[in-house]
């Protein structure tokens, strides 16, 4: 499972991780994720934070049986691009689904769950992940 | 500005070389491209590698290998573009002929992945992913391709059996070459039994973890007449190279490699070609989507048309667009920062009509690396002098 690096490369994306919070461009408006210093749309630089709402659909998936090391104790796990209400794509795992129930166009929202863990000096990270929502 | 020209190959067979290390499968390489090209210095090195500090713990590969192959004080950096690290060497080395600074250059590309746990390797290959973005989320580069290899399916209507295919392709092609990791015919029945590693990509899809190592040596046309005869030079008469962005999530299209269109075309219009004339296409089959998808985005076949062309089995020896001739990185394997210099060096072999599975008459060829997931690619035309 390996050793962790120093914390501060892991709290400086909390905001991203922990409540996906993405970014704004000012100029011309659009959304994206991870918040950049440059907008990919118009070049502009005047990028402001914003919220997004955690809700989106599946675009592709698979389910890693191979991980890299450090993640071999969560396998298998289903991975998935999924496209947020809101326009942008992002990479995720899916939790609590069944994966023969997943499928192209599936509604999944986001919640914070633990993603690694380190056998040494004990730290946790966290981070989003989707799944079919609550009804 | 000045031709450049490939007067000598040399490589090691792709494999796991237990007995072997970093230094000694580049060292063989380089001295038997040196012998081939009838040169005994060269005014410097280009190391094409990926990720040697991960797999093996050595950096600064300049140094090293110069070192141990007895090159003497020659500038000599290593080159790394991801998986496209070798084609990025090659692309390095005939810049620096082609401005006049260097007139005998080396290239070595060169990669040692089997001492490390296979679990850690494809640790170290994801690193050519977004580390924050991507691999956080514990993505593997196979899970990547395999996310684009469900999309390409669904949005053409392909099977796993259509893509299996161009691993049939490899393998055919792969028996001939002495060099290649794996010399042994495979059925679409052989790959849809192996297991999946990330679904729906199979074992059987993706290419081997490998060591291995590939040279060439690089002068102006001029020049190549003092080491060798013409029969052996083989132009580089084309180049592009272009990036794209590092996360896949971020692509507008994602079945559309834009940095190998913009790659091809480049060297297309340096090269004064257009598809049609080029006889054979060693392209980046790390993984089957990957060989369709490459096949579309240099032009080859239409967007969607990728896998048809193995349907119907245009990409065999003997079809309209030849691939992998040598086995590609399916059979040959992929020692991931080598592979474009093994690409270059199979090229060569057809354009000198040496080919342990010659093209008959070939005159044009292109070399396509991919490095990343379509984030980093190399495409570059070599003609026969
Ligand atoms: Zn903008």
């Amino acid at each position: 499972m390996g050793r962790p690096m120093q914390v501060a490369r892991y709290w400086r994306h909390f905001k991203e991780k922990y409540r996906l919070i993405g970014g704004k461009c000012k100029s011309c408006g659009h959304v994206h994720f991870p918040k950049r210093p440059v907008c990919p749309e118009c070049g502009s630089q005047e990028v402001e934070e914003f919220q997004f709402s955690g809700k989106g659909k599946v675009v592709s998936w698979t389910i890693v049986r191979n991980p890299p090391s450090g993640y071999e104790y969560y396998k298998p796990y289903p991975i998935a691009l999924i496209q947020l209400e809101e326009g942008p794509v992002i990479l995720a795992q899916l939790t609590d689904v069944d994966p023969e129930e997943i499928d192209f166009g599936m509604e999944v929202e986001m919640v914070t769950r633990k993603v690694r863990e380190f056998e040494e000096d004990g730290i946790i990270l966290y981070g989003y992940k989707f799944r079919p929502p609550i009804k | 500005m000045r031709k450049p020209v490939i007067i000598g190959v040399g490589l090691t067979p792709v494999g796991e070389h237990w007995k072997l290390s970093l230094r000694d499968l580049a060292v063989e390489a380089l001295l038997n491209a040196m012998e081939d090209a009838g040169v005994d210095k060269v005014d410097s090195l280009y190391v094409g590698n990926m990720a040697s500090g991960s797999f093996v713990e050595q950096e600064n590969l300049g140094a090293l290998i110069a070192d141990w192959a007895g090159l003497g004080n020659i500038p000599a950096v290593k080159i790394e573009a991801a998986c496209a690290s070798g084609g990025a060497a090659v692309q390095e080395g005939v810049k620096a002929v082609m401005s006049g600074l260097e007139d005998v250059v080396a290239v070595v590309g060169v990669e040692k992945m089997t001492d490390a746990w296979p679990s850690d390797a494809t640790r170290y290959l994801a690193y050519a992913a977004d580390a924050e973005w991507e691999l956080f989320h514990g993505v593997s580069f196979v899970a990547l391709n395999a996310l684009a290899m469900r999309l390409y399916m669904k949005e053409y209507g392909y099977t796993e059996e259509d893509l299996a295919l161009f691993a049939v392709n490899a393998h055919a092609n792969g028996a001939k070459n002495l060099y290649a990791m794996f010399k042994k015919p495979i059925t679409v029945e052989t790959v849809m039994k192996s297991p999946y590693v990330a679904d729906p990509l199979k074992l059987f899809d993706a290419s081997p973890i490998a060591d291995g190592a590939a040279a060439v040596i690089i002068t102006t046309e001029e020049k190549a007449k003092e080491f060798v005869d013409k029969a052996k030079m083989v132009e580089v008469a084309g180049m592009g190279r272009a990036v794209d962005t590092i996360n896949l999530a971020n692509r507008k299209d994602f079945l559309f490699l834009k940095a190998a269109h913009v790659a091809a075309q480049k060297a297309y219009k340096m090269a004064g070609v257009e598809v049609k004339d080029i006889d054979f296409f060693e392209v980046h089959d790390a993984f089957t989507v990957m060989a369709a998808l490459s096949l579309e985005s240099i032009g080859a076949a239409e967007r969607g048309k990728g896998a048809m062309l193995a349907k119907e089995g245009q990409i065999a020896i003997d079809g309209d667009y030849p691939i992998q001739t040598l086995g590609g990185l399916k059979a040959r394997g992929h020692p991931v920062g080598a592979t474009g210099v093994y690409q270059t060096v199979e090229a060569v072999w057809q354009l000198r009509g040496e080919a342990p599975n010659q093209v008959p008459d070939a005159e044009i060829g292109l070399t396509q690396n991919i490095g990343g997931t379509g984030s980093n690619i190399t495409v570059t035309i070599l003609r026969r002098v």
